[in-house]
């Protein structure tokens, strides 16, 4: 890990512990947590489209069974919420392999479409046989790590955060690691990653299975905040909003998965007073990101960076 | 002279569609030699080189690698039991360093889960500085040091095949392919090339089969030489007698170099 | 026997629409190899404009038919120069699909601004009494539909094999190198696929609105279906999305029907899915190698 990464861990830590002392506004305190879990299935995503190469136009289905598992566990079966959160992971990872094995075969436009056929699956699942159908259900159980009960937005802010840091040292590692540099092999060129020695499915399922538990994760930290779930939460366009998180943060650097999901989490409450806007600025957004700014916001601070030293 | 075969084309046949691309191609590379495969353009040569990578399947056929039949196995297993190629098409990562590119080819006989690299234990912390020395080192041996961390897509196309044969090396492979290792390089390049190819065998006992179209470099190295006309063998042997073969010659007759 | 043919003709009608907006992904898949995600918005379009010309302007029939057309070959123009066009040449699949979907949230946006997320419909084309077949009721729109979607993939089909702009445009779909060698103008030809597929699309969404009745959100489920329908048929295979649409209609409304309604999207879904995992080729297809055109 590159001393520019551990520069920016540190001040992300700082920024994480001053946050809620110097604003004290909860309201701002709460969309922090929501962008926090957004970066969680951002981080996860850009590992796997822009390392690995790879596309998912259904996290939000990890995402919603990350949520839905634990809430289910912890409330109807009793079980306790840190046991509840590992099952769903572990639920959420068999649903990746089920779909990587035989949708990794698939490329290109072929592997969008059935990964968002998936997601769609999942959603409908939720909506006909989640608990409270289309209506969702509550009471859903507040986080709890080992007898301490988070019912602060203060403490679930630094938990969510904490995390977040994280999951970021444990993907950096990756990502500078052997493993890291097989999956931008990979991305780079299939045929000669295979003749390198590299068996591309077992690595493209090992990615996916990756980038579900980071979202499915989120997803059981999203539901012992807001303690409420319906499917409505879980659907395409809430992949695409993932999507967006990436494309915005830049899809090449997983510093990325945290900006984009800082702007895309702050964008509704932005667009607040345009509400019959909101979805044609959703969209102008992204075309105009993706005309002009492809690269994403991260990569072209950076290279702007670069160019400013080297003048 | 040693003669065990390391590589055995057995009644190799690949058609596309109605098209007979390789028809009942046979020979063997023998340890300690370098065995050129030429031929005009359209001969097969390539098609013949993803057949043994394992990129393509043969129709009919066999591959027999140091005396295993090896047609079922997938291009990484290939990789790993120590087939190496490179491409005519160059396929580098061209978004990753030189040194990167050199490290991805430890990577099967380093390979680390996914949780150990994520916690960057100190042993796979050990074994990443191993390998970037072992990289280093790979580099070295090529001559393409002072580029290492330059991006595999912005150097000249000498390095870039330089830097496929330093990728395979790095798989330490026990047979290495070269498909038009010297396509787009300079004199100097290719006199440097030969060399290489030279100590590949000689210093590291790698076996070399390179198919190429530059006929003084296959001339000046090659042990053995195959030629391939139309998907089918026409002639096999030394340099100096695949050069008066009158086959060979009317096969290349009209032909622009 | 009755709810048998009611169910049938239920999934004829929406089938129709699916077949249309496959055919709409094949004629952009045949020409670029780019799925166009925001296909389904087209029909939206056209329902909606429909309205507003009909119904909120007071035009005639026939005028409001024209203009909608307009407006929705005028969209899918603006579309493909100004978005498809720079980035084809990248060579990038990732950032197409991205293309395709952010347009259609884009597209989505105006509507939900121009016309609210309330429900519109107008008067079918023809007033009178339904048709009565061994019990089962077809009102004359549900022929008006099945009937205008049997003609336009009939003028298609003349369009695409009888006359040179239309045998120029399947021959960039072959090959094209030997296409542009020929001298047909490529740029052109995928501008023009953009152009037919957004008017087959709107064609859908005009018939089909005094029936189901047309939201400003539609449009991405009616994406997803006719990819499906696409899909089913073998991609790229014109006759291939008829068959596939009308089957995933009819087999929608044979599970909303007998078994529950609920499962209805999930029918599409599994179908598609099955078929790419197990034959991505659909059920016609042969195997194919999915590759960007090199522009």
């Amino acid at each position: 890990m590159g001393k520019g990464n551990i520069l920016s861990l540190l001040i992300l830590t700082l920024l994480i512990i001053i946050f809620p002392i110097v604003i004290k506004d909860t309201y701002l305190h709460t969309i922090g947590i929501f962008a926090g879990i957004n970066a969680l299935v951002a981080i996860g995503l850009t590992i796997l489209m822009g390392y690995a190469g790879q596309i998912s136009l259904g996290q939000a289905a990890f995402y919603g069974i990350g949520a839905y598992i634990s809430a289910i566990l912890s409330l109807h079966f009793g079980l306790p919420v840190i046991l509840s959160i590992f099952l769903a992971l572990l639920v959420a990872s068999t649903a990746a392999i089920i779909l990587a094995i035989p949708a990794l075969r698939l490329k290109g436009h072929y592997l969008a479409v059935a990964t968002l056929g998936f997601g769609e699956i999942i959603h409908i699942m939720l909506h006909e046989w989640g608990p409270g159908g289309p209506s969702g259900f509550g009471d859903i159980p507040k986080m709890n790590l080992f007898g301490y009960t988070f019912t602060s937005t203060n403490d679930y802010f630094y938990l969510v955060w904490m995390c977040v840091v994280v999951i970021m040292i444990f993907s950096l590692n990756l990502i500078n690691s052997m493993t890291g540099k097989a999956l931008q092999a990979m991305h780079g060129s299939e045929i000669a990653t295979q003749t390198a020695g590299i068996n591309l499915t077992k690595l493209k399922i090992k990615v996916f299975i990756l980038s579900s538990i980071y979202a499915s994760l989120a997803g059981a930290m999203y539901a012992h905040y807001v303690t409420f779930l319906s499917p409505s939460s879980f659907s395409l366009f809430h992949s695409v909003l993932f999507l967006m998180m990436v494309i915005i943060g830049g899809i090449s650097n997983i510093w990325g998965g945290i900006v984009g999901a800082l702007i895309i989490t702050i964008l509704p409450e932005v667009l607040r007073g345009f509400k019959e806007f909101d979805i044609l600025l959703y969209g102008l957004i992204l075309t105009l990101f993706l005309l002009f700014m492809r690269k994403g916001l991260v990569p072209m601070t950076i290279a702007t960076y670069k160019r400013w030293i080297h003048r | 002279m040693d003669s065990q075969i390391i590589l055995k084309i057995k009644n190799i046949s690949k058609s596309f569609g109605g098209l007979k691309a390789l028809e009942n191609v046979s020979f063997s590379v023998k340890t300690g030699q370098i065995h050129a495969l030429i031929g005009p353009n359209g001969a097969g040569k390539t098609t013949l080189m993803n057949i043994i990578s394992g990129l393509e399947t043969a129709d009919f056929g066999e591959i027999i690698f140091k005396d295993k039949y090896i047609n079922k196995l997938s291009p990484d297993k290939r990789a790993k039991i120590g087939i190496a190629r490179t491409f005519q098409n160059l396929e580098l990562f061209g978004e990753m360093t030189v040194l990167e590119n050199v490290m991805v080819g430890m990577y099967s006989k380093y390979e680390t889960g996914f949780i150990k690299s994520g916690l960057m234990l100190n042993n796979v912390r050990k074994l990443q500085k191993d390998i970037i020395n072992k990289s280093l080192n790979i580099l070295d041996y090529v001559g393409l040091n002072h580029r290492k961390n330059e991006y595999a897509k912005n150097l000249p196309v000498g390095e870039q095949r330089l830097l496929e044969i330093a990728r395979a090396i790095a798989t330490d492979p026990i047979l290495m392919l070269l498909d038009e290792p010297a396509a787009g390089l300079n004199i100097r390049e290719t006199k440097n090339l030969s060399i290489l190819i030279k100590n590949l065998k000689e210093e590291k006992q790698i076996n070399l089969l390179i198919v190429e179209h530059d006929m003084e470099l296959i001339m000046g190295i090659s042990d053995t030489i195959t030629v391939l006309n139309f998907g089918k063998v026409i002639a096999e042997g030394n340099p100096l007698s695949i050069q008066k073969n009158p086959d060979v010659i009317t096969a290349y007759l009209g032909e622009e170099d | 026997m009755s709810l048998l043919l009611q169910f049938l003709f239920s999934g004829l009608t929406t089938g129709s629409v699916y077949a249309l907006v496959g055919i709409g992904f094949n004629i952009v898949y045949n020409s670029t190899s780019i799925l166009n995600l925001a296909q389904g918005e087209f029909v939206v379009i056209g329902g909606l404009m429909m309205w507003f010309f009909l119904e909120g302007m007071n035009l005639p029939f026939a005028t409001s038919v024209a203009l909608t057309l307009t407006v929705a070959a005028t969209l899918a123009l603006l579309m493909e120069r100004l978005t498809i066009k720079p980035l084809l040449k990248k060579g990038d699949l990732l950032l197409m699909i991205m293309v395709t979907i952010a347009v259609s949230i884009l597209i989505r946006g105006l509507l939900m601004f121009k016309f609210a997320k309330d429900p519109y419909t107008y008067p079918p084309f023809t007033e009178g009494e339904p048709l009565v077949i061994y019990g089962a009721v077809i009102t004359q729109q549900t022929l008006w539909v099945i009937g205008i979607t049997a003609f336009s993939i009939v003028i298609l089909y003349l369009f695409f094999n009888k006359t040179m702009l239309g045998r120029a445009m399947k021959a960039c779909s072959l090959d094209i190198k030997a296409a542009r060698l020929m001298g047909i103008n490529v740029s052109n030809m995928v501008m023009l696929s953009f152009i037919i597929s957004g008017l087959v699309g709107a064609i859908g969404g005009i018939a089909i609105t005094p029936i189901s009745l047309m939201e400003y959100d539609k449009g991405a489920m009616l994406s997803v279906k006719g990819f499906c329908a696409a899909v089913i048929g073998g991609l790229g295979r014109g006759r291939g999305a008829v068959v596939g649409g009308f089957t995933l209609g009819i087999l929608e409304s044979f599970t909303a029907g007998y078994i529950h309604s609920g499962f209805k999207d999930a029918v599409a879904l599994l179908i598609m899915l099955f078929i790419l995992l197990f034959r991505p080729a659909g059920i016609f297809g042969k195997t194919e190698t999915l590759r960007l055109r090199k522009f």
